[in-house]
């Protein structure tokens, strides 16, 4: 059927807590009141990428949004805008961040955006497989089933550069070719989806708005390594997330997209869901896979890598939400298409979730190698309420710190690493000068410490000792032998500790006690917070 | 006694829909949660029992999730994020406000039963910082306000 309009609500964990679903309803009521049902279409939708007032709703082609849209002014919409074509002015969002709305809808993608994996949030109805159909959905799926070979499909993830999204910048196709040639009849494939590195909402806005592209790569995954069975490993918190991708499996296996039989080419593959249970250690690897298993998530000893020995012994595919939704379109449009999207060493595209101090909170996608500038001041529209900016903690607190010196670095994995720092996840935390950098910090050692398994001494009690002296120090109580201390524990805790939670741990601090040692020493010598956030005395509270 | 054998009735109930899985014991955890919202000790013995293994691996995974409560929780958990995007968006004020409001520190439940208030790591919508989640539903852009008018929602 054809729909002369569009009414696109989004329906994000998020948006959903401002009763986006009730809006729905609204709407819908009052379109078929009017008899318009059959001209117009209330669709639900994933994420915008921008935070907008919620609920709210965004009418298509007209490229109206109403925000916040309120139940009681739904009549007033659909009588006066779908019905009668007039635009409601005063409930038409001019916001602060209208610029930047018009420029992330309309035209729509953005002109530095770029969208591979974000392909279909917030255009589709994610609960509808005929809608990811139309969008070439497991058209990927079909054409490895019936016209390649599984080394081929390797081979094309393989050349097309494409490294994990998670953090770690692993090459894809090396995981996918390491599992493949090892001899076992059960394997399997993971998609890590417990997606908890604060400032990251990127796999969640995926799943929600687009959870046919995980069922679909993992099928094409399996096919690859020969594995036939597949877990998504999706983090408590994303009840939205869970629902979606329960929805969306049993779709697919009444359509044969998994199955026992898919599409009749006699390849099975089949995929569950695993719940969570609120612990962020979960989100490395072994972690993960014991948590599979039913047990407390404390991770494994590696080598032997997952490829060789992972869940339940057996060969094992673990690749992060946003990797994933890569495959499809890398099958479709080919390698050389991929690697005509960002660097030569990181091809392809990067989501970004814009967060902390910024005028424009929310997630973007963009060719790898952007710079810094680029994501805070053109498209995050600078820091709010004209501050200075004070750090960007990139890839969240395990990721890197990024100081304003750094601002016109490419954002690739390899680039940032030669600034001791980490794309990571792609969070961006934007902090301005009203901060207090100890107190910063010590907000990131707070994370650690309550969510540090107490396997490995080092991150137990390194993490455990840092917020102790980091309280001490923001109290008026620090020693100048503290801020040595502080330096000696992260240095042996990047050497010592256990998994990837305890060495990166102290990244953030490291680096902030060589940059902005001042402000250190100023809480540590003469007991003042520079940003007169400390109980202690200010130049600012001196000055007033 | 007939209330304890109800009980139990019910936890084998959920021991039974999973025990054919590879490695059922989250998943019963987090299932018997769901209806009694703790794990009541003698149910983690009754479980170690039933699967056939140590209590004291029932236990260590009981303790080890966030999401898990070994000890009774009250009607509505409210978890606030503490977070960095949060705390720089005003998160430590939303707990003062709700430590206030509900009179509670954390990791304490009301008298009535009726809430719980914890704080938690990153929710993932820091779009819409600072947040908190309430048992499933997640609520951002809190202020002291919102935050009011939100307790008010689930004191009626």
């Amino acid at each position: 059927m054809f729909y002369r309009t569009h009414v696109l609500v989004e329906m994000t964990s998020a948006s959903l807590a401002f009763g986006s679903a009730q809006l729905k309803e609204a709407l819908e009521r009052e379109i078929e009141r009017v008899g318009l049902q059959n001209e117009i279409k209330v669709l639900e939708t994933g994420s915008f990428g921008a935070a907008l007032p919620s609920p709210f709703a965004v009418v298509y082609p007209d490229n109206v949004v109403y925000a916040p849209l309120a139940i009681r002014d739904v009549r007033r919409v659909v009588e006066e805008h779908l019905l009668k074509g007039r635009v409601v002015q005063d409930l038409v969002f001019r916001g602060e961040t209208e610029r930047a709305v018009s420029e992330f809808f309309f035209p729509f993608p953005l002109a530095k955006e770029k969208r591979v994996v974000l392909r279909n949030s917030g255009f589709i109805d994610p609960l509808n497989i005929e809608d990811y159909i139309a969008r070439d959905g497991y058209m990927a799926l079909a054409t490895a089933l019936t016209e390649m070979k599984p080394e081929e499909v390797i081979d094309r993830v393989k050349r097309s550069g494409l490294l994990g999204r998670g953090g770690a910048g692993f090459p894809t196709g090396l995981k996918w070719e390491f599992t493949a040639q090892a001899k076992d009849e059960e394997k399997y494939i993971v998609c890590n989806a417990d997606e908890g590195e604060p400032g990251t909402f990127k796999d969640r806005l995926i799943l929600e708005g687009d959870p046919h592209s995980i069922l679909e790569a993992m099928a094409i995954a399996g096919y690859a390594v020969g594995a036939h069975e597949g877990y998504v490993y999706v983090r408590a918190e994303y009840p939205q997330s869970i629902r979606h991708l329960e929805v969306a499996i049993q779709q697919a296996e009444e359509y044969g997209f998994l199955g026992d039989n898919i599409l009749g080419t006699g390849f099975a593959f089949r995929v569950k869901v695993r719940k969570g249970a609120g612990a962020y250690v979960c989100g490395e690897e072994t972690a993960l896979l014991e948590s599979i298993e039913g047990k407390r998530g404390d991770p494994r000893v590696k080598p032997p890598y997952p490829p060789q020995r992972g869940l339940w012994g057996k060969p094992t595919v673990i690749n992060n939400v946003e990797t994933l939704a890569n495959i499809p379109p890398i099958l479709l449009h080919g390698p050389d298409w991929f690697r005509s999207i960002g660097t030569p060493t990181c091809p392809g595209t990067k989501v970004f979730t814009l967060t902390g101090n910024v005028n424009n909170l929310g997630l973007i996608e963009v060719p790898m190698g952007i710079t810094l500038r680029e994501l805070v001041f053109e498209i995050g529209g600078g820091v709010r309420g004209g501050h200075a900016l004070k750090l960007v903690q990139t890839g969240g607190p395990s990721g890197g710190t990024m100081t304003p010196d750094l601002l016109d670095v490419p954002m690739t994995f390899d680039v940032l690493t030669k600034y001791n720092s980490s794309l990571g996840s792609g969070a961006l935390t934007v902090i301005d000068d009203t901060h207090c950098v100890v107190d910063v910090v010590k907000s990131f050692g707070e994370f650690f410490l309550h969510e540090s398994c107490g396997k490995c001494t080092p991150c137990r009690i390194g993490n455990k000792r840092i917020v102790e002296i980091l309280e001490a120090i923001t109290e008026g109580k620090g020693k100048s032998e503290h801020l040595d201390e502080l330096a000696f524990l992260g240095k042996h805790m990047k050497m010592t500790a256990f998994c990837g939670l305890g060495q990166a741990a102290p990244n953030p601090l490291l680096r902030c006690l060589a940059f902005f040692r001042e402000e250190f020493e100023a809480h540590v010598k003469e007991k003042m917070c520079l940003a007169g956030v400390c109980s202690l005395k200010s130049p600012k509270k001196v000055r007033a | 006694m007939e209330i304890l054998d109800s009980l139990y009735q019910e936890v084998e109930e959920i021991v039974e829909k999973y025990e054919q899985e590879k490695t059922p014991l989250l998943a019963i955890l987090e299932e018997v949660q769901e209806k009694f919202r703790y794990l009541p000790r003698n149910v983690l013995g009754y479980i170690a029992k039933r699967l056939d293994i140590p209590s004291s691996t029932v236990y260590g995974v009981a303790t080890f999730y966030s999401f898990l409560e070994t000890k009774p929780v009250g009607e509505y958990v409210i978890r606030v994020c503490k977070s960095t995007p949060c705390h720089v968006r005003g998160g430590l004020n939303v707990l003062e406000v709700l430590k206030r409001e509900l009179n509670l520190r954390e990791g304490e439940t009301t008298k009535d039963g009726k809430f719980t208030l914890e704080v938690t790591s990153c929710l993932g919508v820091c779009g819409v910082a600072p947040a908190m989640m309430i048992n499933e539903v997640t609520y951002g852009n809190l202020t002291e306000e919102r935050v009011r008018e939100i307790l008010a929602l689930y004191r009626r």
